[in-house]
């Protein structure tokens, strides 16, 4: 136990470091200068990364969500296996050729960018709320029931508390490669700061590419963050698992 | 009072868990569903309450078929204890006890109260535990809150499913006695689901044995113990039966038919024991030689005599063995 709290300091103390080092040699190159010489396109790109992040993150939990709860109704639980291969079929397609496919049906730009993040965020969004509500121990529904709970009752007063945990963990998964992901709108004219590492990319300007990732990173880093402290604020504490050290 | 009728139960894919079942459990009673594992005891129970449907015949709940009633209303009204007592996690004990009130509608300061007064009934104080959490709580402790959750509405019939099933020994002993004391109070209505001979015998009133969802014998447990009805009974509850009925007698029994030993004064090692101890504790406490005397004192802790095995052996002799189908044949 003790060991491995020390191992995990010293990574953790090791990854600061390199972190710590490459922004002085970012910042001593000048690489974020673009942020503040051309702030106003920075802040267009980053708004409109935090849109394709938000839309599409929004959009597969209004879908996943309903979706995980409705397949583990008692009177759905057949129909689960359907909607399960469903939804991972929609993850093993190429993604390649999903984009293909959407461009062609919603051409090149914003939306198709969106729809593409969204396809991405719901397995994992979905697969954390079946989980969660399937590993309710089958004693407490009962006794519920026993107990003259109604259906709906028991959803929201039983079911969605004890899982909130698994289904808020998969939600802030979702969001969080999301945000990495979105960096891939470009690709389809979506927009977003993609723009910049791209550009980077192709104009071999660290300073841009630097400009775009190093901000996609700490959003990334500050929305887990975020969803952490909600997660924390929601999940009663006592369907919290035991802490892991 | 809860009546069935020729209740029946078939599954889906033909299995008959319950087999034209009639008998009627009467108000304040505890009767205690009995017999081996799969013999439709929780099917059987849980028909009560709705949570399977009845296939065939009535249960009739103070004289109203239960079918007429509406279903949550109904559950409403009957308690529910399961064995692993079916606590939420997510709620504190304060709100896993006050779940039936609180959907019943009932006013804060109701609750309260009646939060407090159950908490009494088990000796655990409410200030102390109400805010506190399932898993905060020890086996025994999160069982009894089980118990005064579906007491917690005053529902005049309680379901319980073995109830005390997976506690150690010591702590289910312990927990019977409460609750018996509880039941004294309270006068429920009770059907008991067990699958443990001692526990039937010291919680019923009355006794269902079944076999293959069919009532084999509904009997007192001492006339189910005395004159069993057919081999499947007397098998049942096996060949020391006799020793298991001295758990229906208490040392005042065996006073009043043989009376007790001389006290020896000279004897330095001696421990007491109340008069109402039953029999079948005692001797285990005699076999276990916890000392070389053991003196019995009335609930006033004035001392009656001493009582030795070879007394007990004597009384069960005469009181029990003696009684004429009691003989064991073969
Ligand atoms: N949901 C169910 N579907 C089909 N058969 C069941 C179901 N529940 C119980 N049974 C069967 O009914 C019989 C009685 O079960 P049960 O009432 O649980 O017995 P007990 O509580 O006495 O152990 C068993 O043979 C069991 O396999
Ligand atoms: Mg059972």
């Amino acid at each position: 136990m003790n060991k491995k709290k020390v191992m995990s300091r010293v990574v953790s103390f090791l990854v600061y470091g390199i972190v710590a080092v490459f922004f002085i040699w970012a910042i001593s190159n000048s690489y974020f200068n673009y942020i503040f010489s051309q702030s106003s396109t920075f802040l267009y790109l980053l708004k409109q990364h935090m849109q394709l992040v938000l839309v599409s993150s929004l959009l597969a939990v209004g879908v996943a969500l309903p979706v995980g709860i409705l397949v583990t109704r008692r009177s759905f639980r057949r129909a689960e296996w359907i909607v399960s291969n469903t939804v991972n079929l929609g993850q093993t397609i190429p993604s390649l050729a999903v984009l293909a496919l959407m461009i062609s049906i919603l051409g090149i730009g914003f939306k198709t960018a969106v729809f593409a993040l969204f396809i991405y965020s719901l397995l994992p969004m979905y697969r954390n709320t079946v989980a969660g509500i399937d590993s309710i121990d089958e004693n407490l529904i009962d006794a519920a029931r026993g107990m003259g709970m109604k259906p709906i009752q028991i959803l929201f007063r039983i079911e969605l508390p004890n899982a909130s945990y698994s289904i808020l963990a998969g939600i802030r998964t979702a969001v969080v490669l999301n945000i990495g992901t979105a960096a891939l709108a470009y690709v389809v004219g979506g927009g977003g700061l993609g723009v910049w590492i791209f550009t980077g990319i192709q104009l071999f300007d660290n300073g841009y590419l630097i400009s775009g990732a190093i901000p996609v990173t700490l959003l990334a880093i500050f929305v887990d963050y975020l969803l952490r402290l909600l997660e924390r604020k929601i999940v009663p504490k006592g369907s919290k698992p035991p802490q892991e050290t | 009072m809860i009546t069935f009728d020729k209740t029946t139960k078939t599954y889906e894919g033909g299995v008959t868990a319950v087999d034209g079942v009639d008998f009627t459990v009467e108000k304040g009673n505890i009767v205690v569903l009995l017999g081996p594992s799969g013999c439709g005891k929780t099917t059987l129970l849980r028909m009560v309450n709705r949570l399977e449907t009845i296939s065939d015949g009535k249960i009739t709940i103070d004289g109203e078929d239960s079918m007429s009633l509406d279903q949550i209303a109904l559950r409403r009204k009957i308690g529910y204890v399961i064995q692993s007592n079916g606590l939420f996690p997510n709620m504190t004990i304060e709100e896993n006890v006050m779940i039936v009130p609180d959907l019943l509608g009932w006013k804060k300061k109701e609750k309260r109260e009646r939060f407090n007064k159950l908490m009494e009934m088990i000796g655990l104080s409410g200030e102390k535990f109400g805010k506190r959490y399932p898993h905060e709580l020890s086996g025994g402790q999160q069982q009894r809150i089980g118990v005064i959750r579906a007491l917690a509405a005053d529902p005049p019939v309680m379901l319980m499913d073995e109830p005390f099933g997976a506690l150690d020994p010591i702590i289910r002993e312990k927990i019977q006695d409460e609750f018996l004391q509880i039941q004294r109070e309270v006068k429920k209505t009770i059907l008991f689901v067990s699958h443990d001979i001692d526990e039937a015998i010291k919680m019923a009133d009355k006794i269902v044995l079944l076999r293959g969802g069919e009532v084999m014998q509904y009997d007192t447990p001492s006339e189910m113990l005395v004159r069993p009805k057919n081999e499947f009974v007397r098998e049942f509850f096996g060949k020391d039966r006799a020793i298991k009925s001295l758990s229906l007698h208490t040392i005042n029994d065996l006073q009043e038919v043989i009376g007790l030993a001389n006290m020896d004064e000279t004897i330095s090692d001696t421990i007491t024991i109340n008069v109402n101890h039953d029999l079948r504790n005692t001797l285990s406490m005699l076999l276990n030689q916890e000392a070389d005397q053991v003196i019995v004192i009335d609930d006033e802790g004035n001392k009656l005599g001493a009582i030795t095995i070879d007394i007990v052996q004597k009384y069960l002799h005469f009181e029990i063995k003696a009684k004429p189908t009691l003989v064991q044949k073969g």
